[in-house]
């Protein structure tokens, strides 16, 4: 009996030592890689793990890329999606190092938490409408969103797109009648492109990263809504130095370019 | 009545299966306490999660009823499969288990395929006027693809081990095929069918992906709870944490409603 007890608690104990060996392992890991290699430049190693909204799936890829090919001791990990599910996450203690976000009122939400602070604008993304590649609901302009016989996909107000759309719509005198108000941009965006909407309303960056399965129509009263993106590096971030650094890049000239590429503006 | 009662459970075995408990068990209870129970009132009362509830109970209940409809012959088809060929009687299977293995957001894109607006029949639908995406019968259809697993696999098992001889029976004393299904084999399998109907409900009423992939979201005709919730979690975390207590609660209840016997997993 005992010595079954004995076994068990030997089993608890492996399993607790297993677990917390593996959180050692890979903090040693992040920290130990850098202090070895001998460069005059402050090396920067381990991980760099970048929280961004999603609408800036194409360009934070371009620029992990860029950023890995700079300091190759670094492995950039980005996790996209919605700006508001992400603050949450940050909030609730998820391991980022950078925020990036879609609009500043979802950044504030960190910022007040204590988390972020000083959020640097780097860019701004305008509302523009998309349609499947054909425009087969023949739509030209934002008043079509307001009819009833198409099939018109929004991102839902909570998300900064769907913000954006209901203050530009507003703005407009628009009444949209929207099928679907989806969870994040890239979801209008798979609606259209799968043909299953008419047509959406989505940001200029995520009509040209979509390509040729959508067409773009521009909005001549877009500047109604402009979204400004922040980014800021997170409070307790375990690669203080690198978050700096990718910020420093993303507000730099490699950041304005590849951000200018995919259609963002300037802030 | 088994031969190692009596003899204890082994130390390893409690503290593994007090883990297992303890992953299930632990998050519920931190959602509890997590809960905005101050403003719980205000917050069940909304409009917006009467309305998602309300869907998703109609919806579940619907979904449900199709499943039990559909599934229980399905469930016979599969039981009486056992003497077909290899192939066939694999296939079958395989066909069953699909959409309890697939990641439900994939099922919405291939039911988004088949009967989208651009799918290989909802083209046809859409020309007639009769679309599904974006109606509360997409939200059904979406429920009842995920769920209906679930159901048959219940009701194949109560077949398996329910006794054929008393359907022998029957039929040489006269019951046409007709009586004999209704009056002894439905009976037989009863149990099976109440607990794959609750797995079916409480399936129907958590389905996330699939729906929101399929159906979309829209308040009062495609938002169920778990997309409410979802959604919510990124305005207004407490709302959230409400709408997942109500689901919770729902499944708890219809969970405590069966009697133990018919529980999944419990011997009759």
């Amino acid at each position: 009996m005992t010595l079954r007890r004995g076994r068990a608690a030997l089993a608890a104990a492996a399993l607790l030592i297993l677990l917390v060996g593996c959180a050692a392992q890979t903090d040693a890991d992040a920290r130990g890689t850098g202090t070895r290699s001998a460069t005059p430049v402050a090396e920067l190693s381990g991980t760099l793990t970048v929280f961004a909204a999603a609408s800036l799936t194409e360009t934070f890829d371009a620029l992990a890329e860029e950023f890995e090919r700079q300091h190759p001791s670094v492995e950039v990990v980005v996790n996209y999606g919605g700006s508001g599910a992400l603050a949450q996450q940050i909030v609730s203690g998820a391991p980022a190092d950078v925020f990036a976000a879609a609009s500043e009122a979802t950044m504030q939400t960190v910022v007040d938490d204590g988390l972020a602070a000083d959020p640097v604008a780097f860019a701004t993304n305008t509302l523009e409408l998309v349609v499947p590649a054909g425009n087969p609901g023949a739509v030209t302009g934002l008043p079509d969103l307001a009819q009833p016989e198409l099939a018109i996909a929004l991102c839902d107000p909570v998300v900064p797109c769907g913000a954006a759309a209901e203050k530009l719509l507003a703005a407009v005198g628009v009444a949209a009648a929207p099928d679907t108000l989806e969870e994040d941009v890239k979801a209008v965006v798979t609606k259209v492109r799968l043909g299953e909407a008419d047509a959406g309303l989505v940001y200029v960056t995520d009509v040209r990263a979509a390509g040729d399965d959508v067409e773009g129509i521009a909005i001549p009263e877009a500047a109604a809504a402009v979204n400004v993106y922040p980014a800021s590096p997170i409070a307790g971030s375990s690669n203080p130095e690198a978050a700096v650094a990718w910020i420093a890049m993303l507000t730099g000239p490699e950041g304005r370019r590849v951000l200018t590429e995919a259609g963002f503006g300037e802030p | 009545m088994s031969p190692d009662r009596g003899r204890g459970i082994s130390p390893l075995i409690l503290v593994l299966a007090g883990v297992a408990l303890a992953l299930l068990v632990l998050p519920l209870f931190a959602l509890l306490i997590r809960a905005p129970w101050g403003d719980m009132g205000r917050l069940l009362t909304s409009p917006a999660v009467g309305q998602a509830l309300l869907l998703s109970v109609v919806t579940a209940t619907i979904a449900t009823g199709l499943c039990l409809v559909f599934g229980i012959p399905l469930a016979i088809l599969l039981a009486r499969a056992e003497r077909w060929p290899v192939l066939p009687r694999r296939l079958l299977r395989i066909a069953v288990t699909i959409p309890l293995v697939l990641p439900p957001v994939i099922g919405g894109i291939a039911l988004l395929m088949l009967l989208g607006r651009r799918g290989v029949i909802g083209s046809l639908l859409a020309e007639l006027g009769l679309g599904i995406t974006y109606t509360t019968g997409a939200v059904v259809l979406a429920q009842t693809f995920v769920s209906l697993p679930f159901l048959v696999f219940a009701v194949e098992g109560a077949l398996r081990t329910a006794d054929r001889r008393v359907e022998l029976a029957a039929s040489t004393l006269g019951a046409s095929r007709g009586q004999v299904f209704r009056l002894i084999t439905l009976r037989l399998v009863a149990p099976g069918v109440a607990a794959g109907a609750v797995l079916c409900f409480t399936r129907a009423l958590g389905e996330f992906g699939a729906t929101i992939t399929f159906a979309g979201s829209l308040p009062g005709v495609t938002r169920t709870l778990p997309i409410a919730s979802y959604l919510a979690l990124q305005s207004e975390p407490g709302q959230a944490i409400a709408l997942a207590i109500i689901l919770l609660v729902v499944s708890v209840v219809v969970l405590l409603g069966l009697r133990d016997r018919w529980m999944p997993g419990v011997g009759r």
